[in-house]
């Protein structure tokens, strides 16, 4: 299948695979929209690719550019197989894409939690986690934010077992240049930042991930939700972290680069594995009430609007001391000016980003940041912005699709219940 | 009964002065799994490329256009209904509309199947 066939389509939106790209601005996310006319051709002789690239290739995957990567899209099997085989068994991801590395302290006279909590401290300055509570083991969710408070990324970090002084990260590909850049000159006199290029990051998501992975790595099945412990594979370390972005019980394991197609490869030997494209990552993520940077979530957005108040430790909500400390506190205080709620759109058609949301009396009110078909869920499913005194559950709004108001209702997430194991 | 095909990768079947008109297996292809479907009211009018239908998969929503003037005389609520059908045989059962022509000379602009072929091997 070949890029240009796209083109010629019979559809205005036909380069829909274009669509998966990540809208790092908002001027982008205007001209996705609107125009297929971008040759993928051109850009792919930029296009990095991850050690798991000739993999993708033989078991079939469409590609297309994605952060900057030429990642599968999708495989044979297609988008809606793919993402009910998830649910329903394991899902394989390539999400080598990602950026991975450590944070190193470096006044080495520190050990144990002194030095782990002198490292967290400094990194408290650019996040609003409480990674100095962190336990060896301990995976967090946070959020790097700008002075106003908005999001720069989401990112997770693990306090290793056994190396206090140091914590590894896990952002997005879109942004990881920023972050890195970010962290080296905010952080550059207390902490090393050592990118682990060298590393592949592949997810295995789904009721039956558990069993499978602890067949490789005996005890991961005990291992509880957002813990990781390092395994071993072919003689090298594997992380093994007990997470992901599908809602389902799952793993990601950083393996290194050389060893990942060997990894990803055993892992397929089990007929219970399959390989999910970034397609169904998008539809499970999305199902989930997970946010995607870059669209649920952007430098204007903060954590409260975004509704990811967890990424927000308990002491620092009230001590701040992270950029953007005042607004978020203001918003903790008298609620934020718009929050991201789920939508339900009543009857099959999906409302996608960009769809303005209306209230009953039909005034503005909000706009969608992710929608789609949700084939577990088995109808649309969106979530977007709306103004804070708007953001009621059961509140019957309006969505405009295609010059038509489709009735829909404001609904928590997620949209499938999570099944993550809490031991 | 003639066949006929667009750039648009829409597919006619010609009887009388009514089209049958659906999109080929190539389109379907291209658009994946197909999750909704909106079908133009019967008694509808469209000029000639105007947006007739719309179609959404997983991946994103997608307009149908006219590929040639008419009147809805009928449109496939068995897609409507259920979707999925476009993918499982988009060149019979899961047409979209029947159009009755009001200007056949625009036929004359159309391919036909073997032309098609040819479109297709260039993309």
């Amino acid at each position: 299948m070949n890029d240009r066939s796209m083109h010629a389509a019979s559809v205005r939106v036909f380069t829909d695979l274009s669509a998966w790209e990540p809208l790092v601005t908002e001027t982008a996310a205007a001209s996705n929209l609107a125009s297929n006319t971008t040759s993928t051709d051109e850009a792919s002789s930029a296009l990095k690719r991850t050690p798991l690239y000739n993999l993708h290739l033989a078991r079939g995957a469409k590609t297309a550019p994605f952060a900057g990567y030429d990642m599968p899209i999708q495989y044979p099997d297609g988008v809606l197989k793919e993402h009910l085989h998830t649910r329903a068994a394991a899902g394989l991801f390539d999400v080598s894409h990602m950026g991975q590395a450590w944070l190193r302290l470096k006044d080495e006279s520190l050990t144990g939690d002194a030095a782990h909590k002198a490292l967290a401290a400094a990194l408290e300055t650019l996040a609003p986690a409480e990674f100095q509570k962190l336990k060896p083991g301990g995976v967090r969710y946070s959020v790097f934010l700008n002075e106003d408070g908005g999001i720069l990324d989401d990112f997770m970090t693990t306090r290793p077992t056994d190396n206090d002084g140091s914590l590894f990260l896990v952002v997005n590909a879109a942004c990881k240049d920023d972050d890195f850049a970010l962290l080296n000159e905010k952080l550059g006199d207390v902490a090393r930042l050592e990118i682990a290029e060298d590393r592949a990051l592949i997810a295995l998501q789904g009721p039956k991930a558990a069993g499978i992975v602890d067949r490789l790595f005996p005890g991961a099945a005990a291992q509880k939700f957002m813990t990781m412990t390092v395994g071993a594979y072919e003689g090298d370390d594997v992380y093994v972290s007990r997470c992901g972005y599908t809602g389902e019980d799952g793993f990601e394991l950083s393996v290194p680069a050389a060893r990942a197609e060997s990894l990803a490869n055993t892992l397929l030997d089990d007929s219970d594995v399959a390989l999910i494209g970034l397609g169904a990552r998008d539809s499970l993520r999305l199902e989930a009430g997970l946010c995607l940077y870059g669209h649920d979530l952007d430098e204007t957005t903060s954590p409260i609007e975004g509704n990811i108040g967890f990424a927000i430790g308990k002491r620092r909500r009230t001590e701040g001391g992270f950029p953007g400390a005042d607004r978020i506190q203001k918003e903790l205080a008298e609620g934020p000016a718009r929050l991201r709620v789920g939508v339900k759109p009543e009857g099959r058609a999906p409302a996608r980003e960009g769809v303005k949301i209306v209230d009953a009396a039909g005034t503005e009110i909000g706009v969608i940041t992710s929608g789609g078909f949700g084939p577990s869920a088995e109808g649309p499913v969106a979530m977007g912005y709306v103004d804070g005194a708007k953001a009621e559950d059961g509140a019957e709004i309006g969505l405009l699709v295609r010059g038509k108001t489709i009735p829909a209702r404001i609904v928590p997430m997620p949209f499938v219940p999570h099944t993550y194991y809490r031991g | 009964m003639t066949k006929k095909f667009t750039k648009e990768h829409e597919w006619l079947l010609i009887e009388g002065d009514v089209a049958t008109i659906g999109i080929t297996p190539h389109a379907a292809e291209q658009l994946g799994d197909v999750v909704f479907v909106e079908l133009p009211e019967v008694g509808a009018s469209f000029d000639k490329d105007g947006d007739m239908a719309v179609v959404e998969s997983v991946k994103a929503a997608s307009d149908v256009y006219a590929p040639v003037s008419g009147e809805v005389v009928e449109a496939n609520s068995a897609i409507t209904d259920e979707p999925g059908k476009v993918n499982e045989d988009p060149a019979g059962a899961a047409w979209f509309v029947k159009l009755k022509l009001t200007n056949t000379s625009e036929l004359d602009g159309l391919m036909d199947e073997q032309q098609y072929k040819e479109y297709l091997e260039t993309l």
